[in-house]
């Protein structure tokens, strides 16, 4: 367990330094700059600026200097609000992104898990065809679609949620359904899945022969190797629940980081995407991390070959 | 190889996919919509991009079979134009995922030992990493070059198949078949494209019909985020940003194309699980 721990530490240093060089590279190379606005500032001010940023030094002495402040923790003043440092323009819009991401795992899950292991109890009868017809449908329905149906039925017909914005949690509902319920639908197939396959087992017969009773079969034998394949798809469904969210925050008008990640992008704002990126990396590394943590601790077989 | 042999096997795999009623309605649905997209700006007597601005916002009739929008604009030729730029993002960008992903994978997995361990290190650091946000920092700072579109979902989406030809590499480099095409004194190359690709077309296939899909969600993303096609250009993903944008005043404009989109992507998925069926009869879950 420690050596996995470590050795992924380890692993995540040049992981992170290989980001930074390339994301450092590809932005400073991009045409366009942060102080190219449509309405042009004067030369010499423009000039200015660029001296205090330090942007008139050589490329590769602001890329050593930058990778020193890295070091340190600094990620540097924002190019774009020069009042704000990177690290706290992402405190302030993390934690929206963060309530949305949780929120939305939380609605996968208790949807999902449930929704598949009824399927698989009752297999080959409604209650396995129409989760399964419904999370198929799921899959299929992209999240920009889906968001704008659940508005259009739940706002602006019914007017239960508010359409946009992001005040309180009437706000929260429609966001996190919608990046859920694509997560949910996954979660209940794989769920199915692996519930049929760990139900055939030896140890659950024996299980069901000792007359353990169907609650405790389902609890405590199956479900955990029946929810494997789930843990397995947590990693890329954080992934892909960041991506996600830049879709969500667009469509309900969310003050999330993905909003201000693509700003930062479009506004050349170096040091905020630059900023941004690495701590997406080093969000998703420790998310791995701890799925496969989780993973080791569920199944035995994968800790040995570790 | 045996030809008469491989041959009978594509038709064993056929005649297996016909039985699929699922997989058969997919594919028919598929090539209905791909005839729609590829003749219908032809059949419109309307353009992508033309606009009349007496005509905005009409709902579907007989002229304009799928309404305009808010330029006036034809939304049946906007839609099958659209259809055009999705699939063909979707198929060329799986054909680059495809080639590097391959070959990666082949290269890796032959070659075993230290090289493969590295290679292999270097797809799981890669698949740590959130790719979506090089996409977006590709398309943002470099511009919507459509090449460029082709390249970036391509160079995301190749890890996965990269892993799955490596196993299957793995699996088959000792075979017999391989061991007589060494002890003939073949090159690398030819053992490597003659004599193991063709016993990795199946593997290869079921994933790409995967990949398509997935491609083309990544790319109706970027278009939704603004990042894909250009207007007046369309994709199935830019209209349906436009249409949810006027979902209230006109309803039709995210419906089509939407449909359309949805439709593809259940026909894909099921078509890719019918293949799988179909060509790999072992791994065919209940």
């Amino acid at each position: 367990m420690t050596r996995l721990i470590v050795s992924r530490i380890l692993q995540a240093v040049p992981t992170l330094w290989v980001i930074a060089t390339l994301t450092f590279f590809m932005t400073r190379y991009a045409p366009g700059g942060p102080f190219d606005a449509e309405r042009a500032i004067p030369e010499e001010i423009k000039v200015k600026l660029e001296r205090h940023f330090g942007l008139d030094q050589p490329l590769l002495d602001q890329y050593i200097l930058y990778l020193q402040n890295l070091l340190r923790g600094d990620l540097g003043p924002s190019f774009k609000y020069p009042e704000w440092e990177v690290s706290e323009l992402i405190a302030t819009a993390f934690p929206v992104s963060l309530t949305l991401g949780v929120l939305s795992l939380l609605v996968a899950l208790l949807i999902g898990i449930p929704a598949g292991m009824i399927a698989a109890l009752r297999r080959n009868s409604w209650m396995d065809y129409l989760p399964m017809s419904l999370s198929m449908a799921g899959i299929c329905l992209p999240t920009f679609v889906l968001g704008p149906l659940l508005i259009f039925a739940l706002s602006t017909k019914l007017g239960v949620f508010p359409p946009l914005g992001w005040y309180g949690p009437s706000d929260w509902v429609l966001p996190s359904l919608t990046l859920g319920l694509f997560y949910a639908a996954y979660i209940a197939r794989l769920t199915r899945a692996g519930m049929l396959e760990t139900l055939q087992q030896d140890y659950v017969r024996t299980a069901r022969a000792k007359g353990a009773s169907s609650w405790r079969i389902l609890s405590r034998h199956a479900a955990r190797g029946g929810l494997l394949p789930v843990l397995t798809f947590m990693g890329p469904a954080f992934a892909g629940l960041i991506s996600g969210s830049f879709v969500i925050e667009s469509i309900f008008f969310i003050p999330g980081l993905g909003k201000f990640f693509v700003t930062a992008a479009f506004n050349r704002d170096y040091t905020m995407v630059l900023g941004t990126v690495l701590f997406y990396a080093t969000l998703i590394i420790i998310l791995n991390l701890l799925v496969d943590l989780l993973q080791a601790w569920l199944d035995p077989k994968s800790r040995k070959e570790k | 190889m045996n030809i008469s042999q491989s041959s009978s096997l594509g038709r064993d795999a056929w005649v297996r996919l016909r039985a699929n009623r699922m997989a058969m309605v997919s594919l028919s649905l598929l090539v209905a919509i791909s005839f729609v997209s590829l003749f219908g700006p032809l059949l419109s007597s309307y353009s992508y991009d033309q606009q009349n601005l007496d005509h905005i916002f009409k709902s579907p009739d007989s002229t304009h079979l799928f309404g305009t929008d808010n330029l006036g604009r034809d939304l049946f030729a906007r839609t099958t134009y659209g259809g055009r730029i999705s699939l063909a993002v979707g198929l060329l960008a799986t054909l680059v995922s495809l080639i590097i992903g391959v070959t990666y994978g082949m290269l890796s997995g032959y070659a075993g030992g230290r090289i493969d361990s590295w290679m292999m290190r270097f797809v799981d650091v890669l698949y740590s990493l959130p790719f979506i946000i090089f996409v977006i920092l590709l398309m943002v700072i470099f511009g919507r070059n459509f090449l460029l579109l082709f390249l970036a979902i391509g160079a995301v989406e190749w890890l996965t198949m990269a892993r799955i030809t490596r196993a299957q590499t793995l699996h088959l480099k000792n075979a017999e078949f391989i061991e007589a095409a060494r002890a003939l004194g073949y090159s690398h190359a030819r053992i490597l494209f003659r004599h193991l690709l063709p016993n990795l077309i199946g593997p290869i296939i079921i994933y790409s019909t995967l990949t398509v899909p997935a491609v083309m969600l990544l790319e109706a993303v970027l278009s939704f985020l603004g990042l894909g096609v250009q207007a007046p250009m369309s994709s199935w993903g830019s209209l349906i940003k436009e249409g949810a944008e006027k979902m209230d005043a006109a309803p039709w404009l995210l419906f089509f194309p939407g449909s359309f989109f949805c439709l593809t992507l259940f026909a894909l998925n099921f078509l890719g699980d019918g293949l799988r069926d179909a060509l790999d009869p072992k791994s065919s879950k209940d």
